[in-house]
This record gives structure tokens, sequence and C-alpha cells, in this order.
């Protein structure tokens, strides 16, 4: 029953994630990413990490999304033939990194489908609810709560100080 | 139940795709946001141990990661608008100023 929600989930996650990258014109791959981002809501969900979903959704597709339109839109970006330019010199380079990608995909694909791997541990229903996960977060994990706040204070100081500044 | 060797060759899968688009796409903000693609598959990953394990260390790492992914992404994209305003465009090809 799960597999019916996974693997649909999981192939419009993979298919928008192709087109991201393989789209023509920014805005398209902007809306290819917002789209998967809801896919793996989706997927959040099936694993009972509700608060993650939500999270997923409200930050990745609501702000970070938010953020890349209001870039492009102000960059006026159109559509850029020079994009898809291979460039001679790197053919052989590149074609020996796509091989070594495929063969590691093929390695991790082999490894998984061929370790044993328990049924799921079976879990509390409140498991993934913001009391569990904000449980953990101020009692086990205080550190490491405190940190990213320090970081996204530096991210805000940063971001200001760099679009502001004239350089030239 | 969905084995958990389905959700590691997904989180894969969209690691290789996040991989290529870095490598392949020659648009700062494009590249950007296979960079994005890339941290979500980790993110998948690690929820997936975590449902399987019944730990919730996972989700903890999976939320530092989006905390990570929102203070690059603002400093990426203020990079960019500096870059913008010093040369008008955001092909990584022309941006070669400190190329030695």
């Amino acid at each position: 029953m799960e597999l019916l929600i996974f693997y649909p989930l999981a192939l419009v996650s993979v298919g928008l994630a192709m087109g991201v990258v393989f789209n023509k014109s920014p805005i398209g791959s902007a809306v290819c990413l917002i789209g998967m981002m809801l896919g793996l809501a989706g997927v959040f969900v099936l694993l009972q990490a509700h608060f993650l979903a939500i999270l997923q959704i409200l930050i990745y597709a609501g702000a970070i999304m938010v953020l890349f339109m209001f870039v492009i839109m102000l960059l006026n970006l159109k559509d850029d033939d020079k994009v898809w330019k291979v460039r001679e010199r790197n053919v052989w380079l590149s074609s020996l990194a796509g091989a070594l990608m495929v063969g590691v995909l093929y390695k991790i694909v082999n490894i998984t489908a061929g370790a044993e791997f328990n049924a799921p541990a079976k879990v509390p229903d409140e498991f993934g609810t913001v009391e569990m996960v904000g449980t953990a977060l101020f009692t086990d994990f205080v550190l490491p709560f405190e940190v990213p706040s320090i970081l996204l204070l530096a991210a805000m100081v940063g971001a200001v100080v760099l679009a502001k500044s004239n350089v030239d | 139940m969905v084995p958990l060797s389905h959700y590691l060759i997904f989180s894969a899968t969209l690691f290789s795709i996040g991989v290529l688009g870095v490598l392949i796409r020659r648009n700062a903000i494009v590249v950007f946001m296979c960079v994005e693609i890339m941290l979500n598959a980790v993110n998948v990953s690690l929820i997936a141990f975590d449902r399987y394990l019944n730990q919730h260390d996972g989700q903890i790492f999976s939320f530092m990661v989006i905390c990570v992914a929102a203070a690059e992404v603002s400093i990426g994209l203020a990079i960019v608008i500096a870059l913008f305003r010093n040369k008008p465009t955001v092909n990584l090809d022309e941006l070669n100023l400190m190329k030695w």
C-alpha cells in the first residue's frame, strides 16, 4: 500500500529534479524545484516526519524559492543559448566524471538492494510530531540548536553587507 | 512497507542529478538550485534512517541542514547580485576574473 504512494512521489520528484537541470529558462527550473520540494514533503509525511514536512514546505518551497524567484526576476535573466555549448577541451574529463558517477550510483544500488534491512522499527504514534522533535531539540541538542542561530545571524549581516556595498 | 533501500536509492538518484546539474549548467542561479537538490537528497536519507531506527537525531540534523541551506542561499544570491553589478552576466564561464 505504501509503495503505491511512494513510487509516484519518487518518480515525480526525480522527474522534476531532471526538469531543474534540463530546463532552458531559470524560471522554469525554479518552478520545477518548487514541485520537487513539495514531492519530498510528501515523502517525509510517508516517513512520519510531519514536522519536517511542514518545515520543508514553509522554508524551502516558501521562503527559499521566493528568494530565488525574486533574484531571477530582479536580474531579468533570459533564456541563454550559450548555456548548452559543449566545451571541447573538457569532453574527455566530463565523460570520465560521468562514467564514474554512474559507477558510484550502480554501486550504491547494488549495496543497498543486497543488504539485509530489517522492517521499519515500531515507532510510537507521536513520532516526528512537533512535540517529540522539539523535546529532542531542547534537551539533547541545545548547543547544535544555538549554533545555527549564530550562523543565520552572520548570514543576515553578510547578505546585507554584500548586496549593499558598491564593489568596483 | 517500503524497504529502506528504496529510500536510499531515491536519495542517491536525486544527489546524482544535483551533481550532474552543478557540473553541466553554467547559469549561477541554476547551479545554486542544483546544490539545493543535493541538500534535499541528504535530508531524505537522514529522515529515512531515522524512521527505520526509531531515533530523532536524523530529524534534528536535517533541521540543521535546512538552516544551513537558508543561510547559503541568502549569501549566495547576495554574491550573485554583487557580481551582476560588476559584470552583467550570470554565466559562470565568463566570471573568470580570479582565474590563474
